[in-house]
């Protein structure tokens, strides 16, 4: 018996490396963006090195997901995919590695070390950005008359656009953009919603119409309202409403203005084994070259994070139309947009959404 | 003595005393019964009590203060929180050293996100004096105090100190405080300013809905567990089926399902407008408030109502209505007293299951619920997943446990839990 159990602890043993080499764990959101990944990044990957990528739809629980990993010490994920605030939560809770970004990644193709060609993206030393994404407007184009609104404020503006409008059901991007549009220069937008008054004050100019939002809380909502003409605007993601004009030809217009930017990219969680860990390091270094973050743009728009990839952008795979006018990024879009302040979020965020949930239950 | 050997204790066969003999007997069944179910007593105190506790046990739990900032809590038991003062240069040293190891082994920010539940505003203070700290020399760099202010002045609010002197103890009651809308003040425990109170009215909410929906359970569920029980098996059987097919279907398709037939543009208020019963400008409003969360809940947890019910009443006779009527019952007074008493413990049972199920319903509500539709589990889902309190979330379900408790033992006081029959 026991000459059988030390044989089959060295069998396991022989075999278990082996198996754990040949394969990763890589945690994306699903649907079009995970596929993006899927063609730009892991299927070229797998090409060049042999290794198997088993993908995880499990983004929107991570955090949750990493930390009782951690706590049970089994961290099954090797390379996870979270917007940048989550990379914050993670490095400040010790669950992901720290990384030093120019030694670990490729440097842009004219030999920028990376931590300059990501430039201020890198907003956590635990996290590799990857794609800019914003969360704006869309609106439907038969419901909006012959002016079709051009500023965020028009959100506000009951008389001009009757009917219901989706905002996102969290304080973050509806208390800034509430403020701006009842006067607050955008400069001033965090220093004055760090006061309780401020608070106070978004709070009421987001009762104005209060009783005409539908809230989401997943980013297919709002394409689907509209498309079935439920809300006249919402906000999502720009991809998500890139997909719904280009691909579904659904009667939707963007809004850009004050678009609210913020990020998406990698972690690698902490406590892999120092294999695993050098592997999940490789495969970043592969994936967020000037080249692979150009690629994605192919297939999703969400522009890539490095300065270098954005003249390598081209068409889309099968639509065959120009991506860049379609980038968060692009110029023509970019005119007024909205910078999320990450560390003014880390700190207020649980103190702002109690407040806001108790706005919203009343 | 030599009484007492003399009368002697009664001798099995083998010589030993018969006591002695029975109990062993007694003793090996015992251990053999123990053995048959210690499988399923493993799995289930192993997969399911241990975790469970675990998690509750989060509600008090508060040791990282103190084992990531021991010589700070030491030094700071003697810093008056009254005094409006931040505390002085020994207690800035010693929160010197503790950063410094702290840092080194990068728990610092996790003690500053634990503290920012409290006071927002910590989380980056200790990041920021963290970063410095790792390359601190403890013992020459101080004096300590303007370089922390320097970091960042949040370092002199008093108030951040009376935080991490506050929570400094191994346990607290103050995720508890939370999650009754009060929070530990300079004086005790008080009530929170109105803008942030939340989890009374979402506990009521939860209570005073799950038993709309239980009510609404029980009125739509008896007829057709009345019918059920009074068809031919084959008819029957084929109903049984429309009951269960809605059982089986995934939980989110039904949920979406009532998406698109109670929103503004459905299929519900589409009939309405062409039949001409409602103007296209004034469409019903029916989902994303608490109409939405009842009646799309209403309909999922349907069947666990109809099935306890239609076991029931399946046991009843029917020659006992027959009997009713044939001394002079009407219809109705032989429904009321004969049948109804004797279904009542399918519909305490129904009732149990229906109730307990949807007080802890999360996904339904958030979908269909809208702002005024969601429950108390919405927010124990957030706490556990975005913002990762997960003491407070521990303490919201310790919360919803113990209500639960108490409801089944009142449901045990006035029906009697021997009144509930499954079938």
């Amino acid at each position: 018996m026991k000459a059988k159990l030390t044989a089959f602890a060295v069998t396991t043993a022989l075999v278990a490396p082996a198996a754990i080499a040949e394969e990763m764990t890589i945690v994306s959101w699903g649907g079009a963006y995970s596929k993006s990944q899927q063609l730009a990044y892991h299927e070229p990957y797998t090409a060049k090195t042999g290794i198997t990528i088993i993908n995880d739809d499990s983004s929107a629980e991570a955090v949750a997901k990493i930390r009782a990993m951690n706590e049970a010490g089994n961290v099954t994920w090797d390379v996870v995919d979270v917007v940048a605030s989550d990379a914050m939560r993670l490095c400040d809770e010790g669950l992901a590695e720290e990384l030093d970004h120019d030694a670990v990644l490729a440097a842009a193709p004219d030999g920028t070390p990376a931590s300059e060609d990501f430039g201020d993206l890198i907003v956590s030393d635990c996290f590799v950005p990857q794609i800019v994404y914003s969360t704006t407007f869309g609106y439907r184009t038969d419901m909006v008359g012959d002016t079709p609104p051009t500023s965020v404020c028009d959100i506000f503006d009951l008389e001009k656009y009757p009917g219901k409008r989706s905002l996102q059901k969290r304080p973050i991007d509806n208390m800034e953009w509430a403020l701006y549009c009842d006067g607050v220069a955008k400069e001033d937008i965090y220093d004055v919603l760090g006061t309780p008054e401020g608070v106070e004050r978004g709070l009421a100019k987001l009762d104005t119409i209060k009783d005409s939002v539908v809230w989401w809380t997943a980013g297919a909502e709002t394409p689907q309202l509209l498309a079935d003409g439920e809300v006249v605007m919402g906000s999502t993601f720009n991809g998500r409403l890139f997909s719904a004009i280009a691909e579904q030809n659904q009667p939707i217009g963007m809004l850009w203005d004050m678009q609210s930017f913020d990020l998406d990219g990698w972690i690698i969680p902490a406590g892999l084994s120092e294999e695993r860990k050098q592997r999940a390091l490789d495969y970043l270094y592969f994936a967020t070259d000037t080249q692979r973050l150009a690629d994605q743009a192919k297939y999703i728009s969400y522009g890539p994070a490095r300065k270098s990839s954005a003249p390598l952008v081209g068409k889309h795979a099968s639509l065959g139309i120009d991506m860049a006018p379609h980038m968060p990024t692009d110029p023509a879009n970019a005119g007024n947009v909205h910078i999320y302040d990450y560390e003014w979020w880390a700190d207020n965020r649980d103190d702002l959404d109690a407040k806001f949930q108790a706005w919203l239950a009343k | 003595m030599s009484d007492t050997t003399q009368s002697g204790p009664v001798l099995a066969a083998d010589g030993t005393p018969l006591k002695r003999s029975l109990h062993r007997a007694l003793r090996i069944q015992k251990l053999r019964a123990l053995m048959l179910i210690a499988p399923l007593l493993a799995f289930v105190l192993l997969t399911f009590i241990v975790p469970i506790g675990q998690m509750l046990f989060r509600s008090v739990e508060n040791d990282i203060v103190a084992n990531t900032l021991p010589k700070t809590v030491i030094a700071l038991q003697d810093w008056d929180a009254a005094s409006g003062q931040a505390p002085d240069e020994a207690v800035f040293a010693a929160l010197a050293a503790d950063l410094y190891v702290a840092s080194n082994e990068k728990t610092h920010t996790r003690v500053g996100s634990r503290l920012n539940y409290e006071t927002p505003g910590i989380s980056s203070l200790f990041r920021k004096a963290g970063r410095k700290a790792k390359k601190w020399d403890v013992e020459n760099d101080g004096p300590f105090k303007e370089q922390f202010i320097k970091i960042d002045d949040g370092w002199a609010d008093p108030d951040v100190w009376r935080t991490i002197q506050t929570y400094s103890p191994k346990y607290t009651n103050g995720y508890f405080l939370n999650a009754a809308d009060m929070q530990k003040g300079a004086d005790g425990a008080e009530i929170r300013p109105e803008s942030e109170r939340i989890y009374i009215t979402l506990f009521k909410r939860t209570l005073i809905m799950s038993l709309i929906i239980t009510g609404a359970c029980i009125v739509l569920a008896y007829p057709v567990a009345w019918i059920l029980a009074n068809l031919p098996s084959a008819k029957a059987n084929l109903l049984m089926i429309l009951v269960l097919l809605p059982f089986w279907t995934s939980l989110l398709v039904r949920t979406s399902a009532w998406k698109v037939m109670l929103q503004q543009q459905g299929v519900i208020n589409d009939t309405l407008v062409w039949l001409g019963l409602v103007a296209d400008d004034a469409r019903l409003v029916m989902i994303n408030n608490q109409l939405g969360t009842i009646i799309a809940m209403t309909h999922i947890l349907l069947p666990f109502m109809i099935l306890p019910m239609y076991s029931v009443m399946q046991t009843i006779n029917p020659s006992y209505l027959r009997a009713a009527k044939s001394m002079g019952a009407t219809n109705w007074t032989a429904f009321w007293r004969v049948y109804f008493p004797l279904s009542v413990p399918g519909i305490g049972a129904g009732s149990i299951l229906v109730f307990i199920l949807a007080i802890g319903y999360y996904i339904t509500p958030e979908l269909v619920g809208g702002t005024k539709g969601v429950f108390i589990s919405n927010r124990i889902a957030f706490h556990i997943s975005t913002s990762l309190n997960w003491g407070l979330a521990a303490a919201l379900g310790t919360i919803l446990l113990a209500v639960v408790l108490i409801l089944y033992w009142a449901y045990d006081k006035i029906v009697g839990i021997d009144n509930v029959k499954l079938g």
